[in-house]
């Protein structure tokens, strides 16, 4: 059985067949360097299936900045990009304080290491808060839309603005209840009823010359979302279908639905792994506090999660740019 | 291990301030979004765009050579680990934004923008 055993716990080196260590690495470094090989891959299929997607529907996707304007305490403030950027920040901060505990590593400072692996995973939790606040806005929505027969998209806007449908829509004499297992089919139910019908939605749009339709489709001289006359306006709305409050894996007020089931693939399994970095890290935090890696001699288990964390940074970087940016 | 117990910090403190820079750069460019930038094109995209990307590069560039220590790896490993990755990514992303584009020019003008 000795032989099959990968882990010589006597002298804590753990490759076989002699002194050799292939590239002067450990192996667990190695095999941490291989699985991120591995996981980058994975990301960039995802990205790379968002690329073709997008390349696919080049001239309807939603325009970033128009989606994703919510800032902390700033409420009705559009502030395209800056809570990103902020995460951004936190992220690739708490990959400096994970380098710096790599680095008191180095020099064996326990209690350097502890306090900066706090630090990182202090980062860590405020990200993934962060990621969750964003949600909840994207699947709340912050205008609301209509949707037509064939799966457009119909927003409203005003001076040039966007606007939401409160802004706009007077209250019919109307009321629809929302059919739940208990009432209408037995064990049928449906989803939350939006705040208004389409009926009322057409009807305030022609009582208010003020209000103009944006359609998706991106005028290619000046890259925004065509606006629609009055007239044409009233046409598209003859199809109306729906009306459209916040985005899910079916609608989508921002646009395109596929654009809502990347954004939550994409993003969701990048916070899955800040979720599981954090978790470990709070497991390397504790055994650095009971000096597990003062005994080995070296603090190398501190260096292999500092690099799964970093890749989950870089990870980031990316998302970043081509969710956000490009 | 292989590399040194000197500390590194000062480093450490160097790259994380560049880090932060291009990080600005990009959101400034991200929110004035300049016409001549935005609404021009160059090999196939805005040379806003192909900012952004070159940043993106550099970025992760920063990340792995100081972060994750790649600088401090035998030649080999370092090469084993970047050129695996990068072909393989600049490969599968080439097939897919072209068989994207080729998407948009059969399906666009399936899709009716005139009611």
């Amino acid at each position: 059985m000795g032989a099959t055993i990968a882990v010589n716990s006597e002298d804590k080196t753990t490759w076989n067949g002699g002194g050799n260590r292939p590239f002067g690495a450990s192996y667990g470094k190695m095999m941490m360097w291989f699985f991120i090989v591995s996981d980058a891959l994975t990301f960039s299929g995802f990205l790379a299936a968002y690329g073709l997607i997008r390349f696919k529907f080049i001239d309807s996707w939603p325009i970033a900045d128009e989606v994703f304007t919510h800032f902390p305490f700033l409420h009705g403030v559009h502030a395209p990009m800056y809570y990103v950027a902020l995460m951004t920040f936190i992220l690739i901060f708490s990959s400096v304080t994970m380098v710096l505990a790599v680095d008191a590593g180095h020099q064996m400072k326990k209690k350097k290491v502890a306090w900066y692996m706090l630090f990182t995973i202090i980062g860590g939790l405020i990200f993934l808060g962060s990621q969750a606040w964003e949600w909840k806005n994207f699947i709340g929505g912050s205008y609301g839309a209509v949707q037509t027969t064939d799966g457009k998209i119909l927003q409203f806007v005003k001076d040039g603005h966007q606007i939401a449908l409160s802004d706009f829509v007077v209250e019919g004499h109307e009321e629809r209840v929302q059919h739940t297992r208990k009432n209408g089919l037995w064990n049928e139910s449906e989803g939350t009823l939006p705040s208004y019908s389409v009926n009322e939605v057409v009807n305030s749009y022609k009582n208010d010359p003020s209000v103009l339709i944006r359609v998706e489709k991106i005028d290619l001289a000046t890259k925004k979302k065509q606006i629609l006359s009055r007239e044409e306006g009233e046409r598209y709305l003859l199809n109306a279908k729906q009306v459209v409050e916040g985005a899910n894996l079916h609608v989508n007020e921002y646009g395109n639905p596929i654009f809502a089931d990347f954004f939550f693939f994409i993003t969701g399994f990048h916070g899955f792994h800040v979720f599981s970095g954090v978790l470990i890290n709070i497991i390397i935090f504790f055994n650095v506090l009971l000096g597990t890696y003062e005994k080995r001699g070296h603090y190398e288990m501190v260096e292999k999660v500092g690099l799964y964390w970093h890749f989950v940074d870089l990870v980031w970087v990316f998302v970043f740019t081509f969710f956000y940016l490009v | 291990m292989a590399h040194a117990h000197e500390s590194n910090t000062k480093r450490i403190w160097m790259v994380f301030g560049i880090l932060s820079i291009i990080t600005i750069v990009e959101v400034v460019f991200g929110i004035i979004k300049p016409e001549v930038l935005h609404l021009t094109s160059f090999l196939g995209t805005s040379p806003l765009n192909w900012i952004f990307i070159i940043l993106t590069l550099a970025k992760a560039y920063g990340i792995t050579w100081a972060f994750m220590h790649m600088e401090g790896e035998k030649k080999w490993f370092r090469r084993a680990v970047v050129w695996t990755a990068v072909f393989l990514i600049i490969y599968l992303v080439t097939l897919l934004l072209i068989e994207g584009g080729y998407l948009f020019d059969v399906l666009s003008p399936l899709i009716k923008w005139n009611y």
